[in-house]
């Protein structure tokens, strides 16, 4: 693009090819930083002394989790009655956790693999938190449909296992794709967050004061020593993983859609449910890697890695993907309309948008129960992300973080729109009843937010929440051609020839650190 | 020259020369001219791999991904067996009046893809691993104090002294010709 725009050149006489170089150049980190200032800004997180706000966040986060243990061993004693649910609303608050988690838990995965196979090298800033994140999300996930079982104790038999009764399961259940789609997400996000740690957790053994520090990471970096011959397959490794969680990504919300879209429930039974869950997780899960992130940057002075235009970038996938859910939200209208099925077009108008004071005038219909649950989810998902269509909205922190939080109750609100809104009025009236969650639902809920901080907080404190070598690997004095073949790079080594620019970097370095 | 360690009492086995260059550049022109001297058991180390560089060493592809295709067909098999053998002969089950033929395998391949990718990335970590000889507890190349620096902002090469063409003196006066630091000469 830059070579025909540069050929264009005599016929514009506005054209400033300066202007090419610059949009080109937005450095992937600030201030020309070298490798040495790297590895002590990521390392330094982890080996200075337990920050005072580490401390403040982490003990509301740990009181919190303790409620997700004592409601789950309070339902087990109990019973499943001690949640909301029952006839018809049989699904309810847990379903909608599991989604809502299942779902943020996209964005890591979506970060590391099909952002690495597309060679969007500033994923490298954030990737490895947005993985953690991930793992911690799928885990506080997979308690919910585990105690929805109702007895715990059984959880065994979704894996097909022979057993004494000569019981198999359903292998044509979406539900049985699920346990094993999620139970191999968990597995192979965990693997490819932990290969991208090695390297890593080898930079942390390497400068490790304590012996304990030096067996534990010493322990986990495996012995690397960061030899090509090593770098060369774990390349290779790198690349099959992003090559098959591209695939396994998409593969896991569609399953979860599959629960809903393979039944006849109006309001469930709808061909466009794979792509919308799809995109609605990725959606949802930079939404919540934004909701971390910025904080972290702030207290940990990381501008200079997670900088200005990685949020920009991100708010414009938030952008977006949030306009693919909103297509979809009014594309299922659409076809509740054009359907002329009469279950459809309840479902959608007198369950779903039907609010008090517009909707239900225009249509001559009542107010459909869980209107205010619509337009929550309307409003945070679909209006409040085309804020980012002004860069300025996109460079004030402020405004992204409120616009994730409110895509963040977003999401949540749209999974329970979907689930509890379809099976409280469905085909017979005389089976019709509404829904309203107990304490338990509510504590056991906010108390897996405490779980997914405290998990992170954890991280935070013992690992790089930053991939080191894939930073240093994208700085561009990384590149072995570096400074040799073409002029992108000019502009900040404007001042000397290549081979000298290298040393003067160089020489910078080692005084510094060393 | 600089000694990794202590050289009082017995002699030690040597196992190679290890040396420093300052940059991701000048460890990639190192490659090529260690490369084109014929040495055989040698590496270079960086805090991150550097693009280009198998070329420079003159290495092929890495066989992590016919690990990671045979892993993966195990996972592939696996799922047919698993949903096969009780849907045919242990357990067959009819839901939703659907027929137990080969048209119904589309609602079968979740479990298959599910399992073709659990045991692909299985295979490619650990396969990985088992081409890398690693978990490895400890290494010469740790002798030199230096070499920690690896996983910070140093470039190395280490020529291990198992190779055909090392000699102790020449293999030093190599490294020196194409302008490497802090030669040093690593004991096991």
């Amino acid at each position: 693009m830059a070579d025909s725009a540069l050929k264009d050149a005599p016929a514009n006489p506005q054209f400033d090819p300066a202007m090419v170089k610059q949009v080109e150049k937005a450095p992937l980190v600030l201030n020309n930083r070298d490798y040495h200032w790297i590895t002590e800004k990521i390392c330094g997180i982890v080996e200075v002394k337990t920050n005072k706000w580490w401390w403040i966040l982490f003990i509301p986060s740990f009181l919190l989790m303790l409620w997700v243990p004592f409601g789950f061993t309070y339902l087990i004693l109990t019973g499943i009655g001690v949640w909301g649910q029952n006839a018809p609303v049989f699904w309810a608050w847990d379903i909608t956790n599991f989604v809502f988690w299942i779902g943020i838990g996209h964005a890591g995965t979506l970060i590391s693999a099909i952002l690495f196979l597309t060679r969007q090298k500033w994923r490298t800033s954030i990737n490895r938190a947005a993985e953690a994140m991930t793992i911690f999300a799928v885990i506080c996930a997979g308690l919910y449909p585990a105690l929805h079982v109702g007895r715990v104790w059984m959880a065994w038999f979704l894996a097909p296992l022979p057993n004494a009764n000569g019981i198999w399961q359903n292998f044509r259940s979406p539900l049985l794709w699920d346990v094993f789609a999620v139970s191999t997400y968990f597995t192979v996000s965990l693997l490819f967050w932990y290969m991208g740690l090695i390297p890593d957790i080898a930079t942390l053994r390497d400068r490790a004061t304590s012996k304990i520090k030096r067996f534990a990471y010493g322990f986990f970096a495996l012995g690397w020593r960061g030899g090509n011959r090593h770098w060369r397959n774990y390349e290779m490794a790198y690349l099959i993983l992003a090559g098959i969680s591209t695939p396994l990504v998409l593969s896991v919300h569609t399953i979860v859609s599959f629960d809903f879209a393979t039944s006849v429930i109006p309001g469930w039974h709808t061909t466009i449910f794979p792509p919308y869950f799809v995109a609605g997780a990725i959606f949802g899960g930079f939404a919540m890697v934004l909701t971390l992130m910025l904080p972290a940057r702030y207290m940990l002075g990381l501008h200079d890695l997670i900088t200005d235009k990685h949020v920009d970038i991100m708010a414009k996938i938030i952008l977006l993907t949030g306009s693919i859910v909103g297509y979809a939200y009014i594309m299922e209208f659409f076809i509740a309309w054009y359907s002329q099925n009469p279950f459809e077009q309840w479902a959608f108008l007198r369950n779903r948008i039907s609010d008090p004071y517009i909707f239900s005038r225009v249509f001559d219909v009542p107010p459909a129960p869980y209107w205010w649950a619509y337009w929550c989810m309307m409003s945070f998902n679909v209006i409040s992300p085309q804020l980012f269509w002004f860069k300025w909205c996109r460079y004030n922190v402020w405004v992204v973080f409120a616009v994730c939080m409110a895509v963040n109750a977003g999401m949540w609100f749209e999974r329970f729109v979907i689930i509890v809104t379809s099976i409280h009025r469905d085909f017979l009236p005389g089976s019709w009843g509404m829904y309203s969650p107990t304490w338990v639902d509510i504590m056991t809920f906010i108390g897996s937010h405490g779980l997914f901080l405290t998990l992170f907080l954890i991280f935070c404190r013992f690992l790089p929440m930053i991939a080191i070598s894939e930073v240093k690997g994208v700085l561009p004095q990384s590149d072995p051609h570096h400074g040799h073949d073409d002029h992108s790079h000019a502009a900040d080594h404007s001042h000397a020839p290549a081979e000298e620019s290298k040393a003067v970097g160089l020489r910078g370095q080692t005084a510094s650190g060393h | 020259m600089q000694k990794s360690a202590a050289t009082e009492g017995e002699p030690q086995r040597v196992f190679g020369i290890a040396a420093e260059f300052d940059s991701p550049a000048a460890l990639y022109h190192a490659a090529e001219k260690c490369r084109d001297y014929g040495f055989k058991k040698w590496d270079v180390h960086s805090p991150f791999p550097i693009h280009g560089m198998d070329a420079a060493m003159g290495l092929g592809r890495s066989k992590v991904s016919l690990i990671a295709l045979c892993t993966a067909l195990c996972g592939t098999t696996t799922g047919v067996i698993l949903q096969g053998y009780p849907s045919l002969y242990e357990y067959p089950l009819i839901v939703h009046g659907k027929p137990l033929n080969w048209m119904t395998i589309p609602a079968f391949f979740p479990v298959i893809f599910e399992l073709t990718i659990l045991c692909c990335a299985f295979g490619a970590l650990l396969g990985m691993l088992a081409l890398n000889r690693l978990p490895r507890w400890n290494h010469p190349l740790f002798n030199w104090e230096r070499f920690g620096r690896f996983s910070d902002d140093a470039f190395f090469v280490s020529i291990e002294a198992d190779d055909p063409k090392f000699q102790e003196t020449r293999t030093r006066e190599f490294l020196e010709s194409i302008g490497a630091k802090n030669i040093t000469l690593v004991y096991e």
